[in-house]
């Protein structure tokens, strides 16, 4: 609970972080862009998990658990898609993703 | 009981041999699969012979009468509901041990006969695997203790014979012949799971001890009597059950009109028409109804047994006509065969049961007791005449008797015996058959009479035509005695002939399982009758046959259109072929095959194509570009939450 601060305005701002990073992914074609937008979708939400446990019912605790392991999720998904973006970037010489596009009908 | 506790291993050995040389029929070479088959079948040989004596004569007579043995081997082997179950299970009876000592003795000579007679057979030892496969299916078949393991075995023996009818599977005729025989007696075993199943269904149990037992035939006897049990055209569901069964039979036993398949599976090596179309596997079709016996005898008024009793009187006079006329002499041998088992059909059907009322039963037995030996043997001296003329017709033979004087020799006793002249095995239990007929109806006794002549007369057609006749010229290559493993089994088979029919048969084996006396009358005008009947046969064979003479041209000639018809085999392969080509491949499958390939294969056409039409349609959603999906995906998600929002 924050002196001053609504949960209105708390989800304001994540709805608003949320939405620049769907406009993030379907705007950008670079890969290393489309997955920074992808976690701030992520941490919008986990902000969203926090801000809700403390604000509706500050005496349980899954709230914030769940960011905690979506922050740990997170981690590993970097860390799997950068993998991916290396290992094509060595196949492709790019990593643009309007460049690859063979699977399709 | 514990004295039979090694009777499993009967049928074990030959499955053993045959799993064995049928695995390594590549690598093992000629003599050896022969050696290993046949040291197999000489251990059978001499369990049964154990288990016949240990069975008749030390343990089997509990009280006066034979009582059965059941060796259980699973019990609720194949478990339906709490009082249907199917065991597994041998069961040991006088005709079962009868039957055991049958098949492996003419196995075991064919086995022998067959080292000489498949010698340099590039199938040599893929034939010893089949024989193995057969000697096991049909020693199974006979020891089964219920209707089910029976219907299995009966099955298997089916495929074996198959198997070896197709043994040259390079002759387009034999390949033809094996699937025509399958085919015949799987349309007749059709009929025999239909009566299987109902037979189970009233009685409630598939085992041969509780069907023969008088409570289950009398409870039976009172539905019928009681009108409690449905009626099909006046007979009671059960007697139907039991026909049917019956006509299994006689699609194995080669009974008219399933008979067709029999002369064609000469097509196959001479050893297995002796042991399986003639001793063994066509015989099957008597001992089921010998099995169910109680049942057939008992059941509104014995129907079923009459029957059976006018299709054998029919059968031994249809195929005995046919044989008359037949050039191949594995064809004459094959019709012979169809008329003796028609015999033990018909002294079956004309038996009554008890004490010595049953004399047509034990006559039947004995009767396929007999007639094993010395079809056996005649078949096998057969094989041993094509072996050394390279023919299987009578115009190619004759004079042998100067080559082939052990051949000769056996075979004159064998056409003895089934001519039915004293002292020869085939007598005594021609004429228990020929008493028991005169008992019960004396219009199915004459049949049998004109039957005896004419199987006289044309076993002693075949004996002058092969071995006097005319002198033919063979040229160089003069025809030689057989080898000595072919010969053994033809003398050990000729001395069984002659002292197989002074075995007490019905000491041993009857209806009711009870010994009763039986015995030769030599001077009642029956005995008399048939042997004078046999007498001319044999006296019209030798007038017409023993020199080249011009007669049986002339009675061919005489006889015009019947003799014609008869050489055709009255045409039944052609009706069989203008009805399944004609009537039922034109009218009834033809029709089918059209829905089929056009309704059926039409709807699932349309189905198939339909989808490929509209995939075409939408497979360019599939862009392969990623911001395309998840400007799908997130579209997809914004309209689902207000359609949420909107409906709520």
């Amino acid at each position: 609970m924050i002196e001053g601060v609504s949960l209105f305005e708390i989800m304001s701002l994540t709805t608003i972080l949320f939405f620049i990073g769907i406009y993030g992914f379907l705007t950008r074609t670079n890969l290393i862009a489309m997955l920074m937008s992808l976690e701030l979708m992520v941490n919008a939400e986990a902000i969203n998990f926090v801000a809700i446990n403390k604000y509706l019912s500050p005496h349980v605790l899954q709230g914030q658990v769940f960011s905690l392991f979506i922050i740990a999720l997170a981690a590993a998904e970097t860390a799997l898609a950068l993998a991916i973006i290396l290992h094509l970037y060595r196949l492709t010489e790019t990593i643009d993703v309007k460049e690859v596009e063979e699977l399709k009908y | 009981m514990s004295e039979f506790s090694y009777i499993y291993l009967i049928p074990l050995i030959p499955l053993l041999t045959f799993l064995f040389l049928g695995f390594t029929a590549k690598k093992i070479k000629e003599p050896v699969s022969g050696y290993i088959g046949t040291a197999g079948l000489l251990a059978v040989f001499g369990l049964s012979l154990y288990t016949a004596y240990q069975y008749f004569f030390v343990s089997g007579l509990v009280n006066g009468k034979y009582e059965p043995v059941k060796i259980m081997i699973r019990e609720g082997w194949v478990h339906f509901t709490d009082k249907l179950a199917i065991d597994l299970g041998i069961l040991v009876d006088p005709i079962s041990v009868m039957m055991l000592v049958v098949v492996s003795t003419i196995s075991l000579m064919v086995h022998i006969y067959s080292l000489g007679y498949m010698h340099g057979d590039s199938g040599f030892s893929r034939f010893y695997a089949y024989l193995s496969l057969f000697t096991f299916s049909m020693l199974g078949l006979v020891m089964s203790s219920n209707l089910f393991m029976i219907y299995i075995f009966w099955e298997l023996v089916g495929v074996s014979s198959f198997l070896l009818i197709g043994f040259y599977f390079e002759k387009p005729s034999a390949v033809a012949a094996s699937k025509k025989a399958f085919i015949v007696t799987r349309f007749a075993d059709m009929f025999f799971l239909i009566g299987i199943l109902m037979v189970g269904y009233f009685a409630q149990s598939f085992d041969f001890e509780t069907l023969n037992s008088p409570a289950t035939y009398q409870t039976i006897q009172g539905w019928i009597a009681n009108h409690q049990i449905f009626s099909f055209m006046g007979l009671s569901i059960f007697t139907w059950a039991l026909i049917l069964i019956y006509i299994g039979g006689m699609g194995k036993s080669a009974m008219f009109p399933l008979h067709i398949w029999l002369p064609d599976a000469m097509e196959g090596p001479t050893p297995v028409s002796a042991l399986i179309h003639a001793a063994t596997m066509v015989v099957a079709g008597v001992f089921l109804v010998a099995r169910l016996y109680p049942l057939y005898y008992h059941i509104d008024g014995a129907f079923a047994l009459r029957v059976v009793a006018v299709v054998g009187a029919f059968s031994a006079l249809f195929a005995a006509i046919i044989a008359l006329t037949q050039e191949d002499i594995k064809r004459v041998l094959a019709f012979s065969t169809m008329s003796q088992i028609g015999y033990m059909m018909m002294a079956l059907g004309v038996s009554g049961f008890e004490g010595h009322e049953g004399l047509g039963y034990m006559a039947s037995m004995f009767h396929l007791f007999t007639h094993a030996m010395f079809k056996a043997l005649l078949f096998l001296t057969a094989g041993a005449i094509i072996h050394a003329v390279h023919s299987n017709f009578m115009k190619d033979m004759g004079g042998l008797n100067k080559y082939m004087p052990v051949s000769s020799i056996v075979f004159l006793i064998a056409a003895l015996a089934i001519s039915g002249i004293p002292p020869f095995a085939g007598f005594f239990s021609k004429d228990e058959i020929l008493a028991a007929a005169f008992e019960y109806n004396k219009f199915i006794w004459f049949i049998g009479f004109i039957v005896a002549g004419m199987t006289a007369f044309y076993m002693f057609r075949l004996y002058f035509r092969i071995f006097f006749n005319k002198q033919t010229d063979y040229g160089d290559h003069k025809p030689h005695e057989a080898p000595f493993t072919m010969a053994f089994a033809l003398v050990f088979l000729g001395l069984m002939t002659i002292v197989a029919g002074f075995i007490p048969f019905s000491e041993l084996v009857s209806a009711d399982r009870m010994p009763f006396h039986s015995h030769i009358h030599w001077g009642d005008p029956l005995v008399i009758a048939s042997v004078l009947m046999a007498a001319s046969g044999i006296g019209l064979a030798a007038f017409m046959y023993y020199k080249p003479t011009d007669y049986p041209d002339k009675v061919s000639a005489a006889m015009g259109k019947a003799y014609v018809w008869t050489k055709n085999k009255f045409y039944i392969d052609e009706l069989y072929l203008f009805i399944t080509h004609k009537i039922i491949f034109d009218h009834v499958s033809k029709p089918i095959a059209w829905f089929d390939r056009n309704v059926i294969d039409g709807f699932m056409n349309l189905l198939g194509v339909t989808t490929e039409k509209l995939a075409e349609r939408i497979k360019f959603l599939q862009t392969g570009r990623m911001q395309d999906y998840a400007m799908y995906f997130v579209s997809g998600v914004i309209a689902i939450v207000m359609l949420v929002i909107y409906f709520r």
